[in-house]
């Protein structure tokens, strides 16, 4: 596997032995990482059936079903944390999806896509254009994204619902991003939750 | 290459002998019980390899490999060999009729010892927790402390949900495949319309038919009703469309017309050569009587559960969809127990589990690995 500095920046946020709860957990990638480095017991929730195949051959926990209906099911605080990690900009109703990850979690690490960066604001500005690029690499009418936001849009969304950002981390192309993430970053990553 | 489990056969086992017998969940006694079994691969010496698959309503024993002189394999056996997804090579396989079956086990069509004759309707009404209890018998009798899995598709996965109520210290895993927790109305509607078939036809005689004809047409056109519910509009209309008995066109008469009515009439007439119309009856109703929540809610019966689960739906599958089993995994995941889901895309309808072999064996054997201590 190769080393993927947005998975490993995950792992650092984590603390070992946690209970961990992978929202839209794909072919179980991060979930494996979480498990060898920080040994964590994880379950995942994935909608697509090969996927959900390669997460079972990891040996990973993984319920079929969609992220916005199958989060219902937990009992409050059942996990230490609940990941969202690129998944947040597909599902049906984030709002809803991110409260109730704070009730199920007690903390949310949330993953976003910055459709802010320089690079976009380029496309947009200077050829009117709605931004084309490796990170976000698909037309308006084929993507999987149903929200596009910045990495400021969410700390906005947060700061009206009284989410506490705990830590916040950017990064662009496997390196991190201190400065100006909103223009420089291309994911942002956020640890929050919820009294 | 995959290679095949060669000849097998078909074991027996009597238990509940006088003075004992088997208090069954009606509140009636039954004994003395035969089991019919057959085991493939070896049991380790630590006795921790065991995995017991459990049938469905017409299915018997003989799960894999062939028996002599016969042509035709067990009835899971593209899942039960060396290299397969219950591979032999690792582990012990096991698999009974069920208690009222007419395969082997006692059932309506065995020998009443105090009469000397068939039992016919004067077999009591079993459960699903009664075949169950019956398997315990027979492990325990295998010496076996603890299952590494138990595994089974419709009515085998009902019976796999009670193991892992009635005997959750003793089961590692569990496997569950396109079954539900209780049956529905639709479903019991559709197993009475064929018992309802075998109890109208007249060489039924109240189930008295040993020495007798039998009532082969009311078997075979519970059977056909039966078949319609295992398959899909899709792989209908796949296999037969409307393509005609060999004729250019419609008869305008009653006559066969139509391949699919060939096709269900075949299914029902084979039927009748190797399946007791008792025995439909007292197994339809076994699985009509599950409920596990008829006094508890799932949560609280899946409370004490230790099994780690697998729950393998199928998207065609219309008789036992994947949405029924949603509330099993919620209450699953409230009692924090693992549990795996997948609802494989197939267009086989509640047969996938007999026919979607690839995407089955992938899940499952990934799973008994993950399982495995």
């Amino acid at each position: 596997m190769t080393s993927r500095l947005d998975y490993e920046i995950i792992a650092e946020l984590i603390n070992p032995n946690a209970r961990v709860l992978d929202l839209g957990c794909g072919t179980g990638e991060l979930l494996c990482l979480l498990k060898k480095r920080k040994n964590v017991h994880g379950a995942g929730i994935e909608i697509d059936e090969q996927a959900i195949h390669q997460s079972i051959e990891k040996g990973l926990t993984v319920v079929h079903g969609d992220v916005d209906t199958e989060l219902l099911d937990y009992s409050s605080k059942r996990f230490d944390y609940v990941i969202l990690y690129e998944s947040l900009q597909q599902v049906l109703h984030p709002e809803k999806v991110i409260l109730e990850s704070l009730r199920v979690g007690k903390k949310v690490i949330v993953g976003i896509p910055n459709f802010c960066h320089i690079n976009g604001r380029f496309q947009v500005f200077f050829r009117g254009n709605v931004p084309i690029t490796k990170e976000l690499p698909d037309q308006w009418y084929d993507t999987p994204n149903l929200r596009f936001l910045s990495i400021k849009d969410f700390q906005s969304f947060c700061n009206r619902h009284k989410i506490k950002i705990e830590k916040k981390r950017a990064l662009s192309r496997n390196q991190e991003i201190v400065f100006w993430p909103n223009l420089f970053a291309h994911v942002g990553i956020f640890v929050l939750s919820k009294n | 290459m995959i290679k095949n489990l060669g000849i097998v056969e078909t074991k027996q086992i009597t238990c509940f002998e006088p003075p004992n017998h088997l208090t069954l969940k009606s509140g009636l006694t039954l004994g003395p019980i035969t089991i019919a079994y057959e085991t493939y691969g070896k049991l380790n010496s630590d006795k921790s390899n065991a995995i017991l698959i459990c049938h469905a309503l017409s299915g018997d024993a003989h799960a894999a490999g062939l028996h002599k002189n016969d042509k035709k394999p067990g009835w899971w056996d593209n899942m039960i060999g060396p290299g397969k997804a219950f591979d032999t090579d690792k582990y012990f396989i096991i698999c009974s009729n069920v208690l009222g079956g007419c395969k082997g086990t006692t059932g309506p069509s065995s020998i009443n010892p105090d009469t000397k004759k068939p039992y016919g309707l004067s077999f009591p009404v079993v459960t699903i927790k009664d075949m169950v209890v019956v398997q315990k018998t027979l492990i325990d009798y295998l010496n076996i402390q603890k299952l590494h899995a138990v595994a089974g598709g419709s009515m085998g996965g009902m019976q796999v949900l009670k193991w892992s109520i009635l005997y959750p210290k003793m089961i590692n895993s569990a496997i569950v495949i396109a079954t539900n927790t209780g049956h529905t109305a639709q479903q019991i509607a559709f197993h009475e319309v064929g018992r309802q078939a075998i109890m109208t036809d007249p060489n039924w005689n109240n189930g008295n038919y040993y020495d007798k004809k039998p009532p082969s047409t009311g078997i075979g056109l519970a059977r056909m009703v039966g078949h319609i519910t295992y398959m899909s509009d899709e792989s209908m209309g796949k296999k037969f469309g409307r393509q005609l008995i060999n004729k250019q066109r419609v008869g305008f008469d009653f006559s066969q017309d139509f391949q699919v009515e060939s096709y269900l009439k075949y299914r029902g007439d084979t039927f009748v050569q190797r399946f007791d119309a008792n025995s439909y009856l007292y197994i339809s109703k076994a699985l009509d009587y599950f409920n596990l929540s008829e006094e508890k809610s799932l949560e609280e019966v899946f409370q004490n559960v230790k099994s780690s689960f697998l729950v393998i739906t199928f998207t065609s599958d219309w008789l036992y969809p994947t949405h029924q089993l949603k509330s099993m995994i919620k209450a699953l995941k409230i009692n924090d127990i693992d549990v795996s889901s997948c609802e494989i895309k197939s267009s086989y309808g509640h047969d996938s589990f007999l026919i979607e072999i690839d995407g089955q064996s992938d899940l499952i054997r990934n799973f008994l690995r993950k399982t495995t201590k």
